[in-house]
């Protein structure tokens, strides 16, 4: 890049030189992210009255880290996907994702108020810091139906759960579900839709989509426990017990596996470890991959800057 | 042109002497243009005059298509992207799932044919799914309702 574009010199039909431009009279910012702590108007509201910013900030890593840790699995399909029309949807669904990732991962830093923003939460924290759902670290080992499966249970649940956030006492927390309630819509219909084609399509694609609903299927339980900050923030008018939403997401799940002619596994779920699991910072084997991949440019050159 | 005052992300502009706030809010949570919005109005607010220019982003209330004025549904069709048909209000109660493709009528906005399908729900934006038209055979965006 040459010299400073000045503002006089700006053509606002380039979308990258504002861009440029801004590197030059702004801070420096990371490789990684763009700050939208600064931006984000609602993310320094204060905490609402009665609430333990402590469990905030632990149930904004919860559904920020869920959102998260699936945007990343979810990337994985780039240039990997069946077509290049999923390749784009699946892509399209992580960035949804990682949008509403970013702004709670933002929220909780700042409640925290331990000076972490949300490059710091998304890169710099270890498995047992991350507080996401096992669901949502599982591996596709690029199975199509696999990445179906998960995102059908994942955005049924995620869709009940931010429905009910919409009237959160937190501003933050309400944002996000007001645009994520309109984002999962779109994921849910998607991921349902390929169910029923595969399920509702040759023998080898209801076998293999039968096949990737039992492995996902172990790891559905655990959307329905709830954790002590859930129960406690669920109890202040902030969070959503997601014990709660296990009936309508039933209810889903049993109307596309019928019409997909599928069978409802009735495999039992994983269970817990001294009652603790992904809420509590307990992880499967995969999330170390999930984390190796996705931190390791930050990790490598710490505070770089574009 | 086809401004974001048209496509509803201005939400407020506050100018108080050399000073200036506009509050926009991006079309959906992960929208990778909104920094790009950010700093084009922060540069042509800085050359139009203001010494002071604050540019917020709020995520709420959720940026909904509805927001997009008329002239901005014209000016899609005039850069061969399909409008947006009413969103309308957010029913009560669960949200219900749609299994099948969307049977509203979209126009070509090439060739203006009703006769138009879609091939995939995600387009190269995320506010935009696929479609193509039957009579004249072109692909195009259509601007999906949210």
């Amino acid at each position: 890049m040459s010299a400073h574009l000045g503002v006089e010199e700006h053509d606002p039909t380039n979308a990258y030189q504002s861009l440029a431009d801004s590197i030059e009279h702004d801070d420096p910012r990371w490789a990684f992210g763009t700050g939208v702590e600064d931006v984000q108007a609602e993310i320094t509201s204060p905490v609402p009255d009665g609430v333990d910013p402590a469990d905030l900030a632990a149930y904004c890593l919860m559904l920020g880290d869920d959102a998260l840790i699936c945007s990343q699995r979810l990337a994985e399909w780039v240039s990997n996907a069946p077509e290049l029309e999923e390749d784009v949807a699946l892509a399209n669904t992580a960035l949804d994702l990682l949008g509403q990732a970013r702004v709670l991962l933002s929220r909780a830093g700042h409640v925290e108020g331990a000076e972490r923003d949300e490059d710091v939460l998304a890169y710099l924290r270890a498995e047992p810091e991350f507080r996401n759902v096992a669901l949502a670290e599982l591996p596709d080992d690029l199975d199509f139906a696999r990445a179906v499966a998960r995102l059908l249970l994942f955005s049924t649940w995620r869709l009940a759960l931010l429905h009910r956030l919409l009237d959160s006492r937190d501003p933050v927390v309400a944002a996000v579900a007001g645009k994520g309630v309109k984002e999962l819509t779109y994921h849910r219909d998607y991921a349902a839709r390929w169910t029923l084609r595969l399920g509702d399509g040759t023998d080898e694609s209801h076998r293999r989509m039968q096949a990737a609903l039992n492995t996902v299927w172990p790891y559905l339980e655990e959307l329905f426990r709830t954790s002590d900050v859930e129960r406690r923030l669920a109890g202040a008018g902030v969070a959503v017990d997601p014990a709660d939403v296990r009936d309508e997401v039933d209810a889903v799940l049993d109307e596309v596996i019928t019409r997909a002619t599928l069978t409802r596994p009735t495999i039992p779920g994983i269970g817990t470890i001294g009652g603790r699991s992904g809420r509590q910072g307990l992880h499967t084997e995969y999330l170390g991959h999930v984390l190796a991949e996705m931190q390791s440019l930050a990790r490598q050159h710490p505070g770089a800057t574009w | 042109m086809l401004t974001l005052e048209d496509l509803g992300v201005v939400r407020g502009v506050e100018a108080d002497g050399d000073a200036v706030t506009v509050t926009i809010t991006p079309t959906y949570s992960g929208c990778p243009a909104i920094e790009v919005m950010r700093d084009d109005l922060r540069a042509q607010l800085t050359a139009a005059g203001f010494a002071r220019v604050e540019v917020r982003t709020v995520f709420s209330p959720a940026w909904s298509t509805d927001w997009i004025s008329e002239a901005g549904k014209r000016k899609l069709v005039e850069h061969g992207i399909a409008p947006p048909d009413r969103a309308g209000a957010r029913p009560t109660g669960p949200i219900p799932l749609t299994l099948t493709a969307p049977t509203a009528v979209v126009r070509c906005p090439r060739c203006g044919s009703p006769a138009t399908e879609e091939f995939s729900r995600f387009g190269p934006t995320a506010c935009t799914a696929l479609r193509r038209c039957v009579a004249c055979r072109e692909p195009f965006e259509h601007m999906k309702e949210i």
